[in-house]
């Protein structure tokens, strides 16, 4: 054969493809599953998939700026003496001190403060600072109990107990030695620089049989004032929100699988628990088939990063969203700044998810007081706060475009999709056509 | 996820008691279970009879003939007792078979809740309340019954979803937990010939239970076995003729209690539902432990 | 002695008259009457007084105590003094599951026997008991001492942390990471103490101490099955 013979291309394997390769090997070399924070990174059918029709010649628009168009929320409304109400309906999600610096807590805490609306505590307790620099907190009830007191609980603003979260349904919390600082390790009664790994059920519950006596304790220990949420990982999302509202919930978070977390298994993040697009029309069905949508408040976390997102996780039915990744970002996580310390750590801005080892260029996914120092608590806190103000106006000029006075108001109807995926999950029609997958009549 | 009861009765004077005593205990785990509700009560036998329980969404109309026609389709004499949506109709035992098959032919809407010798099952959808009163479970005397109340989890709220089942005759299941490995039970079951109607998951427990004893095992070593082939959670109460037996899975994290004294063996998920149960005070109480069998049987 | 009768008044107001009592109140003591298995019973308490429950509670009996003194005469149901902060609950009778789970301080004094799940969680209270428990007891235990003068059911003491375990009689099985360690003499001593509060005249000599191996605590891939 001469030089000149034509050769088949090296093609490279779709299923064996370079990074599930450098996976094996990694696997191989270490016997242990890779952990990272985050939320799924695999391309699923999401908010992005689906469209607004605006108003036209049919129904008619309200002016931007004149023309009101409502933001606020009230969630717990069902038993809480004292609901939570909000100036927005984008709310912060929990994060821990312990997988988050206490800086990053602070700025979660005077951003969310400043644009009128709550944020929540995590697995590890309420520190003094978070609390102080929120003016609503969410107390998060977990499994694993670190810090839990009745003290706290009865500072909070409301409650969230916490079954599940998107990232990882029917997994318990982890957080890896590096963190456990001398002030986590105390908070949560732990031995300093030890892996830890949280339970998956409740110590002293199973069942919505069970939780429904829970949160009767709950609301005895805070006298019935505040609201009760019940957040789950979205599996099942129909049966769950169902259950949830038996057992007695306020409100109902439910979490998609893009939600975020400070660590698990990579497995349990891109391959458990379904997107977040497809848990909205299930739990709002289940809360429209009890009588109760509106009465218990829907919140959808797990991906939401634009007023167009919350805009169209409104229109499927929820009274409000949560963000967390969004909100380390708008902190400053993996912000191109630190390029040089990312590729130091074997990766690039955008794609640094290592937030269980404790080494964050930017300070926020970190114990390391130097690397906390990088972050401003009130320069950051006022960026959240203007990102969350962008947000919130993005959803009104959607709102308005649509003719609603209210973001409350968008609805279904106000959506088309561009996939067939998109259609069959958020079951609004294929853009141009009055029809979705699924749909009786066709 | 649910509420359980269960009594079984030593002292036989307290037997015109039974159905007054079980709807109390019912009623007061009305918040593990406010979907549905159904009782199994073990009541009088007579010699050679069997007794079929049945169902209907059209009881007037589907009941008004039924015995005439029923017993004229296996040739034998059948009574028929109607209580509100439910029916018990009497016959000669060696015609159970004979007589499922022709309601199945003659009243295709009709559900068969139970058959045995002593065994009658009620169950509706609705708050255990409303169920007993509807069927005045509470003027209802026998030996020994076993009540739930239900909070469906994955299965749809109706009277075939409500508890307890009819395993075998005189046999009966009631469940607290949520199996997760059904689905695939089911799909064995059917392809083994066993009919199994819903999709929920303690049907196919009691298909299961009826499966292996058919296949020879004692109710004892079918109850043995389901710690081996049911996954997930659940604490099971069975009826018998005699008696009542009692399993939780090996993690055992759904409640049970027991009262014992030498007028019964009471069953609850709360010790709540035994508070009112005479000389509770000075009885034995303690909890079932994790995958062991337990059976009381007079 | 300020009495309370729960079928009668309801739960509400029994817990709100407890909560309501500050360092200085004058109604040091308070008798609970016809609890009849009722949950949440003398629940969130924080201050120094003594409650008598005249009979048995369903689940989650003095949960989150902190100071008060609650005394059961009778059985309780799941979660009995669920993460007690400070404070002593006896149970005169027997404990259902997850007896003291999460409890941060106080002492738990269970007279009969516990279920499963007995300390589960624990951070930091002190539980006797003077009968058995059952099974998966002190899972994840943080911290605190569990005495039990009875026997231990399976896997106790699994993915353990720092909490002290005693058994005086058998254990069925130990859980992962559970090992027996020496009784060494500052044990004898505070188990004389943890006996002597919770009225137990069993002999310190003659229990056995078990601890965490401290095997899981950083992941070792030849321990994976463990997890």
């Amino acid at each position: 054969m001469s030089d000149q013979t034509p050769r088949t291309m090296p093609i490279q394997s779709a299923t064996f493809s370079n990074p599930i390769n450098a996976e094996i090997r990694r696997a191989a070399a270490t016997g242990i599953y890779d952990i990272r924070g985050g939320g799924a990174k695999r391309k699923v059918p999401h908010f992005d998939d689906l469209l607004f029709l605006g108003a036209s010649v049919s129904r008619y628009p309200l002016e931007g700026y004149r023309e009101r168009c409502d933001t606020s929320v009230t969630l717990g409304t069902r038993f809480a003496k004292k609901p939570m109400e909000l100036d927005i309906p984008i709310t912060i999600a929990g994060m821990s001190f312990g997988a988050l610096s206490g800086p990053a807590k602070e700025a979660l805490g005077r951003g969310a403060s400043m644009a009128g609306t709550s944020t929540t505590t995590g697995d590890g307790g309420m520190t003094p600072e978070e609390r102080g620099h929120s003016s609503k907190l969410v107390y998060q009830y977990l499994p694993s109990r670190y810090g839990m007191n009745p003290n706290d609980l009865r500072k909070a603003d409301a409650i969230e107990i916490v079954v599940g979260q998107g990232a990882k349904p029917g997994g318990g919390g982890m957080l890896l030695g590096q963190k456990i600082s001398d002030r986590v390790a105390e908070m949560r009664t732990l031995p300093k620089g030890i892996d830890q790994r949280s339970a998956c059920r409740h110590p002293d519950w199973t069942g919505p049989d069970d939780l429904e006596i829970k949160i009767l304790e709950l609301r005895e220990i805070t006298n019935w004032q505040v609201p009760i949420y019940v957040k789950v990982g979205a599996t099942r999302p129909y049966y769950d929100t169902a259950l949830a509202v038996k057992a007695g919930a306020d409100v109902v978070v439910m979490d998609g699988m893009q939600g975020g977390t400070a660590a698990t298994q990579d497995v349990f993040i891109e391959h458990v628990g379904i997107p977040t697009l497809a848990c909205i029309r299930p739990a709002v069905q289940a809360l429209q088939d009890l009588g109760v949508h509106r009465e218990v408040q829907l919140v959808i976390s797990g991906g939401i990063r634009s007023g167009a997102d919350v805009a169209k996780a409104m229109a499927l039915g929820a009274d409000a969203v949560a963000i967390g990744t969004a909100a380390l970002i708008a902190l400053g996580d993996n912000d191109p700044k630190w390029e040089t310390e990312y590729q130091k750590l074997g990766t690039t801005t955008g794609a640094y998810d290592d937030w269980h080892e404790g080494l964050d260029p930017a300070g926020i996914t970190t114990q390391d007081p130097e690397l906390a120092a990088r972050l401003d608590p009130v320069e950051a806190g006022r960026r959240l706060r203007n990102y969350l103000k962008v947000m919130t106006l993005e959803a009104q000029t959607i709102a308005r475009a649509c003719g609603h006075n209210d973001l409350h108001n968008l609805e279904p109807e106000d959506l088309c999709a561009l996939t067939m995926e998109a259609a069959a999950m958020a079951r609004v029609p294929l853009a141009g056509t009055d029809w979705y997958p699924g749909k009786a009549g066709f | 996820m649910c509420g359980i009861v269960g009594l079984f009765l030593k002292d036989r004077t307290l037997e015109p008691e039974l159905g007054a005593m079980l709807t109390e205990m019912l009623v007061t785990m009305t918040d593990r279970g406010p979907d549905s509700a159904g009782i199994a009560i073990y009541g009088a036998e007579s010699d050679g009879s069997a007794k079929l329980t049945v169902q209907s969404d059209q009881p007037d109309e589907d009941f008004a003939t039924l015995a005439a026609d029923l017993g004229a389709a296996i040739g034998a004499e059948v009574t028929l007792r109607a209580n509100d949506t439910h029916a018990v109709l009497e016959l000669d035992g060696s015609k159970v078979e004979q007589a499922r098959q022709a309601v199945r032919e003659l009243r295709p809407g009709l559900r068969v809740m139970s058959d045995g010798a002593t065994i009658e099952i009620y169950k509706e959808v609705g708050l255990p309340k409303d169920v007993a009163d509807r069927f005045s479970l509470s003027n209802m005397s026998g030996s020994h019954g076993i009540g739930h109340t239900r909070m469906a989890t994955e299965s749809a709220v109706t009277t075939e979803g409500a508890h307890p089942f009819n395993t075998g005759s005189d046999q009966c299941l009631v469940h607290n937990g949520s199996l997760s490995n059904h689905n695939a039970l089911r799909r064995k079951l059917k392809r083994e010939g066993v009919r199994v109607e819903s999709m929920n998951d303690t049907e196919v427990g009691a298909a299961y239970l009826t499966w292996k004893m058919q296949n020879g095992a004692t109710l004892g070593e079918a109850l043995e076995s389901s710690l081996q082939d049911l996954d997930g959670f659940f604490t099971f109460v069975v009826g018998t003729k005699d008696g009542f037996g009692v399993v939780r899975d090996p993690i055992a994290c759904k409640p049970a209690v027991m009262a014992e004294t030498d007028q019964y063996v009471a069953f609850g998920s709360e010790y709540r539902a035994l508070v009112n149960l005479p000389g509770i005070e000075d009885a034995r109480v303690w909890e079932p432990e994790p995958a062991t069998v337990y059976f009381w049987s007079h | 002695m300020q009495s309370y009768d729960v079928a009668e008044n309801g739960l509400r107001g029994l817990n709100a008259a407890l909560q309501a009592q500050s360092a200085e109140t004058n109604q040091t003591h308070w008798e609970v009457q016809n609890p009849k298995g009722s949950h949440a019973i003398a629940v969130g308490l924080d201050a120094p007084i003594e409650v008598t429950v005249k009979g048995s509670t369903g689940y989650y009996c003095a949960g989150m105590n902190q100071r008060a003194t609650i005394k059961v005469e009778g059985s309780v149901g799941p979660g009995v003094a669920e993460n007690m902060m400070s404070g002593t609950v006896v149970v005169e009778g027997d404990a259902s599951q997850y007896a003291g789970a999460t409890g941060h301080g106080g002492l738990l004094v269970i007279k009969g026997n516990a279920s499963s799940r007995c300390g589960i969680s624990m951070k930091g209270i002190d539980i006797v008991v003077h009968g058995n428990i059952g099974h998966m007891s002190a899972f994840m235990a943080q911290a605190g001492n569990l005495v039990v003068c009875g026997d231990a059911g399976d896997a106790l003491g699994d993915s353990l942390y720092e909490a002290r375990l005693f058994v005086r009689g058998s254990v069925k099985s130990l859980g992962a990471d559970c090992i027996e360690k020496e009784m060494r003499p500052e044990h004898v001593e505070l188990l004389k103490d943890l006996l002597a509060r919770a009225g137990s005249d069993a002999n310190p000599e003659e229990f056995k101490r078990y601890g965490s191996a401290r095997q899981l605590y950083n992941f070792d891939v030849d321990n994976a099955a463990a997890y």
